[in-house]
């Protein structure tokens, strides 16, 4: 398994621009003619496809390296060019260089030098990198007449795409290049290049390099015909244009013929190397279809560097759909069979489980739990076939490693985009369960912003023991309950496990047996504590045995009454979404604190089965009856409602009439609307106080509100009574025709249900224009969304981008990738957000224990 | 006593948490024996919750900005009363924190008043007029030109004149100060101006008279509204505008809390600690006001990050993470090519120590467990 080791480390890249010679010497194979297959189908010597550029054919040898397919990464070819062509690339560097530079003698034009201090340039430093300075070249006055020469130099313009003209007359890229041939290195230096790297007159190009093939494969198609790569096309263009242009000059053609078959030449490099140039038209397949060629295939999202060179493919990898299971603990993944047979995890044979992996062989690809293959220690693999099955089991021996079926227990990492945060990917053990999608327990959702509704997620297998190590140690789903964003713990009990937990803490009672059963279901067996039991258990007793036998704890639950744990026992008080929810879940973060991350996760798992246990043995449901109010709680909010129109007519009489009282930098208008939004407002929260006061605690919709597990008095006011006024833009609805909005009100109107106010609970049920109102803001907040998400997207990219290098160092600075310090101690005081409570050191807690003791 | 024993934990436990500590046992008796007790307390909880070497604290800082901006909203306005005076918040203008524009798109000032001035009302709406910016045309009723006298009548609104607190000196200065060479005299409540003559004063004389008109005849350049609020029990003045320079300068200005929202501004008014601030400050509005909860840190790194040069940096490709040292991570964010032809010209070298360029060439990036490294004696060097 030696391959596997890095053995060698790229210490650095340097960029430069490639000589004429250079180019030469790397290259394997002078191409000369534009055919790429003979008759036979065989490539051609000399031609685009010629097999000393690498092989695509597998069977096929490369003549130059003698590897096979996928051995030989291929190697350049050369073209020499009959007349020499301007890089396009580097046509703005050349232009300014040409204007710098004197028509005779190529000295730069200027002989107010300035010096390049010894702090640029020191000779004896090793290490130093010449690096000319940005810019030099614009600070210096160019003169007219150059002053070494004293030759007159005229005006130079850049005619776009690729000419360059000295007056009226166009310079020939032979010209420039004869020019940039005599310009000293030191001049060049204050032009801002450097001659080791990059000569101007290697930016026209007399030597063409030809990439290897298998940058440009060809496929065939199913009719066994071959369609080349789009580099090929344009390199065909090329080389057959170079040698019409050798036979023109060659048989004496007229310079005119001369010229066009040149500026062509130029065209097709040009294309070449930019096809999305906009001076330049694009080089086009027959369909119409513009080219892909060298620029296209770098570039943007889709490009070689962010598609394949930033973003990686891996193996070892499912993906399917994922659902619900409270069973399973928060830490574990179901993985269905099928996918476990398929992943797999290599697994090295020695003399203590030698007997165990040869079951796996024995077992195959085919039976559970099996293995797909054995990789001899000569990193050779073998598949596990019936065929080969006995010839693999006599030869396996300590030193083979099998990759076996993945199994209960292994470490996995698993994954849901958009990976925002590092809670997005998270390693799980495995748990093989039938079926075909991933299970998670539904505790997990919001780390990963996952619901049911079809989404899929990702799953990845770590294949040796570091990156086991790593995901376990680092990415345990315990380890990152408390985000690191704020310092809150971001996973905790949700939807019924709360309303379990509530009711059972709240009023609840059970049997001695019934609570016994209860807590063994939950996988808690403390003897010494249900020997306390008596015939009648409270609810509170059942669920202060979850918790450690020396657990002290004092919170305060929604409802601001304390929640006192001593000794594990819970003294008074009810558990609600403010001691075992998301966020804010106190009693969770205790019980991190005091303990481990382990027992924490333990108990929060048993927390949540708890919960839902208790909701399933007792029953629970909602029911459109749970909205109902009684007659007397009815009309009271229809007179409230009354009222308030009546205000709201009150306030627009007293609008038109002019006896409205402007406030202060508001128009009346405003004043009016902030006025009529205040009454709607106050209405709807008077509706909402009315609902409360009959709530009863025996309404599931209401327990569900009031232990915080889901909605809120508001939701359900909007059920019952009314839902209230839709607001665009902070505003009430003014959209739609003039002066009204929507034809069925008359213009001018002012009046509450004329401008979004509806009057009805969706039980009772919208009139067709409130639910038009509804539909509006409903849309309104659909477009927010959709063009908010890109824009945050674009934002996160970009922080990622420019922060990504920052690190703690070991002496506790913040530094970037050049070891520039940005903090001196993090945050000002060194602690980890994801170790803190809330940001903080929980101080008063500690002068709490010792001053208690 | 106690407090040499804070003394002693200075250097060890940061100050912001000591003085936590000293805050929270202020109004309790607690002897030196358990103060030591709760403070060696302290520090254990203070080792435990440090961040590790190696921790890639950006990206986390990233991700903390990242995931919630999510949930942001996009157009969130506050009013502070006329439509102009509105505030551009949520994800649009957290972008334009973070790009480092050269000016908000919703600039505003708060100006506090010295303790002297700020508890009269009618004291404070002076001010108010005294820094809104006034034009010429805001204190007129008519422009006309007088084609036989060759000059521009302005016919003045005696009323807001007072209101603003000018007068015909002030008026004749400015215009003067605007118009090198006219001729600026009084007739009742009409001002005319009369241009030097030439040839071309016909044509002068129109020009001046839609020039004219947006003269800024008192108060801050840059101030178009002013709002005076109360502000628990001082009174302060709102505007729509910046100009810090200037109001500063005002004396019955408190220059201690007098804010601008634009940070460019501040940064080069009061220097780049202030503009450090002034772009946590600015973030925190955004975040708080969104109802979100970012920890300070993240908010304080990213600030220093984009401070650290002494300018303020962007974050983009025209600011940090264009001006990053690797061809190949600046190349991997915007614009390869350009950043790859650029490379060339001056045979840059790329020394691969940040972390995308590691992920280009498959290697271990030099963050968390990529860090350690073993270190050799190597027995034959010379």
């Amino acid at each position: 398994m030696a391959e596997e080791y890095i053995s060698k480390r790229v210490s650095a890249i340097t960029f430069g621009v490639l000589s004429p010679k250079n180019i030469k010497k790397m290259a394997a194979v002078k191409i000369v003619t534009p055919e790429l297959y003979d008759k036979e189908g065989y490539p051609v010597d000399g031609g685009l496809m010629d097999v000393r550029l690498g092989v695509i054919d597998p069977g096929l040898r490369c003549k130059t390296c003698g590897g096979k397919l996928k051995e030989c990464i291929g190697h350049f070819g050369y073209i020499e060019l009959a007349r020499p062509v301007i890089h396009i690339k580097y046509i703005n560097i050349l232009y300014k260089i040409l204007k710098s530079i004197c028509r005779e003698c190529s000295r730069v034009l200027s002989t107010d030098v300035p010096k390049i201090s010894g702090e640029d340039i020191e000779e004896d430093d090793e290490e130093y990198v010449a690096k000319p300075k940005k810019g030099v070249i614009s600070s210096l006055k160019l003169a007219k007449v150059c002053p070494h020469c004293s030759a007159k130099q005229f005006d130079i313009s850049l005619e776009k795409p690729s000419t360059l003209m000295e007056g009226d007359r166009r310079l020939s890229p032979i010209e420039i290049r004869s020019r940039f041939e005599k310009l000293p290195d030191d001049d060049l230096r204050l032009i801002g290049l450097d001659a080791s790297y990059a000569r101007p007159e290697w930016m026209i190009i007399t030597i063409l390099p030809i990439p290897p093939v298998t940058i440009r494969p060809s496929i065939t198609l199913e009719t066994g015909e071959r369609s080349e790569d789009d580099l090929t096309h344009k390199l065909g263009d090329i080389v057959r244009i170079n040698q019409r242009l050798f036979e023109n000059i060659n048989a004496g053609a007229p310079q005119i013929i001369i010229e066009d078959l040149w500026d062509l030449l130029q065209y097709h490099i040009t294309t070449f190397f930019d096809n999305s140039l906009s001076q330049v038209p694009p080089a086009r397949h027959r369909s119409g279809q513009p080219l892909k060629t060298l620029t296209e295939r770098i570039k943007s999202k889709e490009g070689r560097i962010r598609h394949n060179l930033a973003g990686k493919r891996v193996n070892f990898a499912a993906r399917t759909v994922i659902s619900p299971d409270p069973m399973i603990k928060f830490n574990e993944v179901g993985v269905p069979l099928i996918i476990a047979m398929e992943l797999t995890v290599p697994e090295r044979v020695t003399e203590w489980n030698i007997n165990r992996m040869k079951e796996y062989i024995k077992k195959g690809p085919t039976n559970y739990p099996g293995s797909n293959y054995v990789i001899r220690p000569d990193g050779k693999k073998k598949k596990i076939t019936d065929e080969t099955k006995e010839q693999l089991l006599e030869e396996l021996q300590p030193g083979y490693k099998i990759e076996r079926h993945l199994m209960d227990g292994d470490i996995a990492i698993f994954n849901r985009q958009p990976s925002l945060h590092r809670m997005s990917i998270m390693c799980h053990r495995v748990k093989i369960l039938p079926g075909r999608s991933f299970r998670l327990n539904p505790g997990t959702c919001t780390p990963y912003n996952a619901d049911f509704d079809g989404d899929e997620m990702n799953l990845h297998i770590p294949q040796n023991e570091e990156a086991r190590a790593e995901a376990e140690i680092l990415m345990l789903v315990q380890n990152h309950i408390i985000t690191p964003k704020n310092g809150v713990n971001i996973m905790g009990c949700i939807d019924d496990s709360i309303v379990g937990n509530y009711l059972l803490t709240k009023k609840l009672e059970f049997s001695r047996e019934d609570a016994i059963s209860l807590l063994l279901y939950v996988g808690v067996d403390k003897p010494n504590r249900f020997k306390h039991f008596k015939e009648i258990v409270s609810g509170r007793e059942i669920f202060g045995a979850i918790l450690p036998d020396d657990f002290d704890f004092i919170g305060i639950a929604r409802d601001e009454t304390p929640v006192i744990v001593k000794n594990g026992i819970l003294i008074s008080g009810h558990i609600d979404k403010a001691t075992i929810g998301e966020e804010n879940g106190s009693l969770i973060r205790s019980l991190y604190a005091n303990y481990n991350e382990n027992i924490g996760i333990d108990i929060l798992y048993k927390m949540f089965k708890l919960g839902i246990e208790v909701l399933l043995r007792k029953g629970f449901t909602t029911a459109i009856s749970d909205t109902d109010l009684p007659d007397k709680t009815r009309n009271r909010i229809e007179s409230l409602k009354l009222e308030a129109e009546e205000e709201v007519q009150k306030l627009t009489s007293d609008f038109r009439s002019g006896k409205l009282e402007a406030t202060p930098g508001f128009s009346e208008k405003d004043t009016l609307e902030a006025e009529i939004v205040r009454v709607l407002n106050k209405v709807r929260n008077a509706i909402g106080n009315e609902v409360l006061g009959i709530s009863d605690e025996r309404n599931p919709t209401i327990i569900m509100s009031s232990s915080g597990a889901k909605g809120n008095i508001l939701n359900l006011a909007q059920m019952a009574a009314c839902v209230g006024q839709q607001a665009l833009r902070g505003r009430r609805i003014q959209k739609g025709y003039n002066d009204r909005t929507l034809s069925m009100f008359t213009a001018g109107d002012l009046s509450p249900k004329a401008h979004g106010f509806i009057r009805n609970g969706f039980k009772s049920g919208l009139n067709p224009y409130e639910f038009f109102f509804g539909a509006m803001t409903g849309r309104d907040s659909l477009m927010d969304v959709a063009l908010r998400t890109p824009k945050s997207g674009y934002l996160y990219r970009r922080l990622s981008n420019a922060l990504q290098d920052l690190r703690v160092e070991y002496d506790n600075t913040v530094r970037d990738a050049n070891k520039t310090i940005v903090q001196f101690i993090y945050g000002e005081d060194g602690v980890d957000v994801s170790k803190s409570e809330h940001g903080k050191i929980n101080v008063a807690k500690i002068i709490k224990e010792v001053t208690s003791k | 006593m106690s407090k040499t024993l804070f003394l002693e934990y200075k250097g060890i436990i940061p100050d912001k948490i000591l003085d936590d500590v000293r805050e929270a046992i202020n109004d309790k008796r607690i002897d030196n024996v358990k103060l030591k007790q709760i403070l060696d307390d302290v520090k254990n909880a203070y080792e435990r919750a440090k961040i590790s070497p190696g921790e890639a604290i950006g990206t986390i800082t990233a991700e903390s900005f990242g995931e919630p901006g999510t949930q942001m909203t996009l157009d969130y306005f506050h009013f502070a009363g006329v439509a102009e005076m509105n505030v551009t918040l949520g994800l649009p203008r957290l972008i334009e924190l973070f790009d480092a524009r050269q000016s908000p798109t919703t600039p505003r000032m708060e100006i506090y008043i010295k303790n002297k001035f700020n508890k009269d009302p009618k004291k404070i709406r002076q001010i108010a007029a005294k820094i809104k910016e006034t034009k010429l045309r805001e204190i007129s009723l008519e422009f006309s030109i007088n084609l036989a006298k060759i000059s521009v009548e302005i016919k003045l609104d005696t009323k807001k004149i007072k209101d603003v607190g000018t007068n015909f000196d002030i008026i004749s200065k400015a215009i003067m100060q605007d118009f090198k060479g006219v001729q600026v005299l009084k007739e009742a409540d009409t001002v005319v101006i009369k241009p030097k003559p030439t040839e071309s004063s016909l044509r002068e004389v129109f020009r001046i008279k839609e020039k004219v008109k947006d003269t800024i005849i008192s108060g801050v350049k840059g101030i178009t509204h002013v709002l005076p609020i109360k502000k628990e029990n001082e009174f302060i003045i709102i505007c729509a505008g910046t100009n810090l320079a200037d109001v500063l300068k005002i004396e019955e200005v408190d220059d201690t809390r007098t804010v601008s929202n634009d940070i460019m501004e501040i940064q080069k008014v009061l220097g780049i600690e202030s503009g450090r601030q002034a772009i946590i400050n600015e973030s925190l509005k955004v975040i708080e006001g969104q109802g979100l909860d970012i920890d300070i840190r993240h908010i304080m790194l990213l600030a220093d990050v984009m401070t650290a040069t002494g300018r303020i940096r962007g974050v983009s490709r025209g600011g940090i993470s264009g001006e990053k040292e690797s061809v190949l991570a600046r190349a991997s964010f915007e614009t390869p090519i350009k950043h790859l032809i650029n490379a060339s010209l001056v045979g840059e070298r790329d020394e691969l120590n940040s972390v995308i360029e590691n992920v280009i060439l498959n290697q271990p990036v030099p963050l968390g467990t990529g860090l350690p490294q073993l270190v050799v004696k190597s027995e034959k060097k010379k």
